[in-house]
């Protein structure tokens, strides 16, 4: 066996196997999640696992952890044929799963976090001992964070970290990590790697559960993908796949990964927004002062790293959130401060962040979901009563229209995968013809299909002459999307960008990649200007 | 009126108090609202009381309490953690079946006659220590001292030891817990018996030393409630909740003392000649209760003075969309 370390070089193929699942099949109530699938996973790699929403990564790792019981089907683990009855006897077999949704208890401190479950410390607990301990074992791996603090005053990043450390504490072999990347910043990702590759180094194999192609081939040695509950992949070297041939083995067809934009031809100012302020929920200054428009028939993006106010720049916009100065108009009607209603009554819609919470009401069907802006007309009211069977005959056709794989349409919404929420969330919004609307993230979380589904979706309606705001951390999306883009600092705008057609050019990522950091745009041309001279 | 006389009074019947709060405590940090404290209290005081005047063993009685008062909490934990029913619901029948049981049982008992109570004792040096001394450590109940030895018992275990550490962790994030190892559902069952058995305790702590006797329902007189209250008053921590009790506690036994004396600090008593003013200062403890009980419903409100996040949820396991 050799000791490469780099994902470049990987493993050497007669690396032993870790860990084998064959034939696994798991079932939920009208859904076949997993399809007699086969894993290996090889000591010393990063493995890739791609597939899209719904496609059963989750559930493949949650047997494998010991979450979920398979119906049928065997896991090896170092040879030898395993029963999981629960996570920690996966753990004691040296697997450890860090899930989508962090499992930390806030209140307490990250050593006490990690020490959850475990037989030692006996009975008293003598922090003080374990923090070094668990302070070192952080060393080892580029994991920096203080055993001390409450995780709850712990950054997103931080608290990934500590999820890891809790797995690593464990004395874990291998470490599933379920989507690791949707969470964090570029930067974080970067560390992420680095404590990734130390672990590689020192012994461990991870699996990397992604929708994100191209971090799967930075980072991966070997990849896997899942399509509808089937392996369409195993364990293929990542080197010598494109991103093209992955995009078609998760999705089972092409997926254009440019799109094709028309010349914008923005008409009148539909959103103008004058100097507004506005409070985070902790009460602190979140908005200071941004002014802002967008015209018909044109995307305007936001670009900022996470937490700079875009979401309370939605809220406020939306009709969610106070606004203590300044104003938002709609096609010249004032809409901030005013109820939801009345802007939702003015034109606008509103894609949310928090699809599951804010988006739709999750234990509530898809019919129920689509007719929440709908129900106060008009064939869904009738004689003041609620039309059921006109309801669920819009909700089956935007389920054709809008592609929401499901059943039927009765199934509540909690059940849905992320890119059919997203569906469901985007054709309550686009089916009211909007004159305006505000999309925060949509595509946060979903597989390149639906990503490329959600973007047709959005240029549909910058044909159709809407005008749209889209918020996202993707500087992609933004300048595959935009026509002009806005960037956010501490609630500031920073500066505005034309965006061309076309490959977006070095210079242009370069000088909003400034701004998001905090370099105002008068500041980055006027040094431009100085550096030529 | 002496002061330290009432204040002395004041901390025994704070005892009653302290056991309940804390009983509660362990239950509601573990995520189970238990809102059956009063009818729990009643079965302890008269099974308490039964007990000790048909053996003539009051320890025996104070078992008997703990025991009963256990059992019968049970029957809130199968509702709310196996039938994941609503732990208000729940914890309020809890209270009418335990009113309800000790009342039947209890019919006769309070023409039995006087049993022998616990002990009462001095704690010789310490009762030496000015004022302190007189009011903490001089003739006072053995319960009164289990009192003093459970509060810093009781921090210490759910802030320092391994037990402790799962107990909150139940409470705030039962799903992570579960992903441990640890078994959410006997530890809510646990800490649910223990509440019980602190109830039952504060019951025969009224029945065997503060106000021995069994008087049917009046005999708990809602201080059931005003543990429930001091619960969220304490935000949830043993000390604070050892300080809310001995104040009430004091404070009860001077709404009571206060109505007796004719002239009080040189000027004809109003208490005494205005029944109506006692009968309003009566209502002060209870008044409070209900205003920390309705401050402590609010959901911001809970979040912000700490409670256990996981309060008043049934833990499902493996539930989608949570
Ligand atoms: N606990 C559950 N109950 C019912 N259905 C479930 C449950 N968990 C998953 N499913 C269904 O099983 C299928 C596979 O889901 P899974 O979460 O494994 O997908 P995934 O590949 O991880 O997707 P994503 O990228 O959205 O995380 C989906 O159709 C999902 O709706
Ligand atoms: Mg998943």
């Amino acid at each position: 066996m050799t000791n490469q370390t780099s994902s470049t070089h990987g493993p050497s193929s007669e690396a032993p196997l870790i860990v084998e699942m064959r034939g696994i099949v798991k079932k939920f109530p009208g859904v076949l999640a997993n399809d007699h699938v086969n894993f290996e996973l090889k000591r010393g790699e990063i493995h890739g696992l791609l597939g899209e929403n719904g496609a059963g990564k989750s559930t493949l790792m949650n047997v494998l952890a010991g979450l979920y019981r398979q119906e049928a089907g065997t896991i090896l683990v170092n040879g030898e044929p395993k029963v999981f009855s629960s996570p920690r006897d996966a753990i004691n077999a040296g697997i450890g799963m860090v899930h989508q949704h962090f499992m930390l208890v806030p209140s307490q401190t990250v050593t006490e976090n990690i020490l959850l479950g475990l037989d030692d410390p006996r009975f008293f607990l003598r922090l003080p001992d374990y923090d070094t301990k668990i302070a070192e074992l952080g060393e080892r791996f580029g994991l920096k964070v203080d055993p001390r603090a409450k995780v709850w005053q712990l950054s997103v990043g931080e608290q990934q970290r500590v999820e890891i450390l809790k797995m690593l504490y464990r004395g874990v072999n291998v470490l599933i990590m379920d989507e690791p990347t949707a969470v964090l910043a570029p930067q974080e990702i970067e560390g992420l790697f680095v404590t990734l590759r130390a672990m590689i180094a020192q012994g461990k194999s991870v699996i990397f559960i992604s929708h994100k192609l191209q971090e799967v081939s930075v980072i991966a040695d070997r990849v896997s993908v899942l399509r509808r509950g089937v392996a369409t992949a195993s364990g293929i070297a990542s080197k010598g796949v494109s991103r093209q041939e992955l995009a078609r083995l998760m999705v089972g067809r092409d997926v254009i990964f440019s799109l094709d934009k028309k010349p914008s031809q923005p008409g009148e100012v539909v959103l103008d927004v004058r100097d507004i302020y506005a409070e985070n929920d902790k009460g602190l200054p979140a908005l200071r002062g941004i002014s802002l428009n967008v015209r018909a028939g044109e995307i305007v993006g936001v670009a900022g790293v996470a937490g700079n106010g875009q979401s309370e720049l939605s809220q406020v916009i939306s009709g969610m959130r106070e606004c203590k100065q300044g104003h938002v108009t709609l096609a010249g009607d004032t809409v901030s401060n005013r109820t939801t209603l009345f802007g939702i009554q003015h034109g606008m819609a509103y894609v949310p962040e928090d699809r599951t919470h804010v988006g739709s009401a999750p234990n509530l069907s898809i019919t129920d979901n689509v007719i929440m802006k709908k129900y106060r007309t008009a064939p869904i009211l009738k004689r003041g009563l609620l039309d059921m069977k006109a309801a669920t005959s819009l909700a089956n056709e935007l389920k054709q229209a809008y592609d929401i794989i499901v059943p039927n349409v009765s199934t509540p919404v909690r059940l849905l995968s992320g890119g059919n929420l997203q569906r469901v969330i985007l054709a309550r919004e686009i089916s009211g013809l909007p004159a305006f609307m505000v999309a925060v993230q949509p595509t946060r979380g979903l597989d390149v299909g639906a990503i490329e589904g959600v973007h047709r979706l959005l240029l549909a309606q910058r044909e159709a002459g809407a005008a749209v705001l889209l918020v996202s951390e993707e500087l992609e999306e933004l300048l595959s999307l935009s026509d002009r883009v806005y960037v956010i600092y501490e609630g500031r705008i920073m500066g505005e960008v034309k965006v061309g057609g076309g490959e977006p050019d070095e210079s242009l990522i370069d000088t909003i990649g400034q701004m998001m950091t905090g370099t105002p745009l008068e500041q980055i041309q006027k040094e431009g200007v100085a550096a030529h001279d | 009126m002496d002061f330290t006389i009432i204040l002395q009074a004041g901390i025994a019947s704070g005892t009653v108090l302290l056991f309940a709060t804390i009983g509660e405590l362990f239950s509601e940090r573990a995520g189970v609202l238990n809102l059956g404290v009063e009818g729990m209290m009643l079965i302890g005081a008269m099974s308490a009381f039964s007990t000790t005047i048909a053996t003539g063993n009051p320890w025996l009685g104070v078992l008997v309490a703990m025991f009963f008062a256990g059992l019968i909490s049970q029957i809130h934990a199968f509702i709310v953690i196996t039938l994941q029913a609503d732990q208000v619901v729940s914890g309020l029948s809890l209270t009418f079946l335990g009113a309800g049981i000790s009342l039947v049982l209890g019919e006769g008992l309070s023409k039995a006659g006087t049993v022998s109570l616990l002990p009462s004792f001095s704690i010789p040096l310490l009762t030496l220590i000015p004022i302190i001394g007189k009011i903490f450590f001089t003739n006072q109940s053995v319960l009164v001292y289990v009192g003093y030895l459970l509060v810093p018992l009781a921090w210490y275990y759910i802030n320092h030891t391994r037990p402790g550490l799962h107990l909150r962790a139940v409470g705030e994030y039962p799903s992570a817990a579960d992903a441990l190892g640890i078994n959410v559902f006997r530890m809510r069952y646990f800490y649910v018996f223990i509440g019980g058995m602190l109830a039952g305790l504060a019951g025969a702590t009224i029945s065997l030393a503060v106000s021995p006797g069994w008087f049917s329902e009046l005999t708990t007189g809602g201080q059931g409630w005003i543990a429930i209250g001091l619960v969220i008053f304490a935000q949830w921590d043993p000390i604070r909740a050892a300080f809310g009790a001995y104040a009430f506690g004091a404070l009860r036994r001077l709404i009571l003392d206060i109505q007796g004396p004719l002239v009080l600090f040189g000027f004809n008593n109003p208490f005494y000649y205005n029944p109506y003013l006692g009968f309003f200062l009566q209502m002060l403890p209870y008044l409070f209760t209900v205003i920390v009980l309705v401050i402590g419903s609010r959901e911001a409100m809970r979040k912000r003075i700490g409670a256990p996040a996981a309060l008043g949820n049934p833990y499902i396991r493996g539930e989608r969309g949570k």
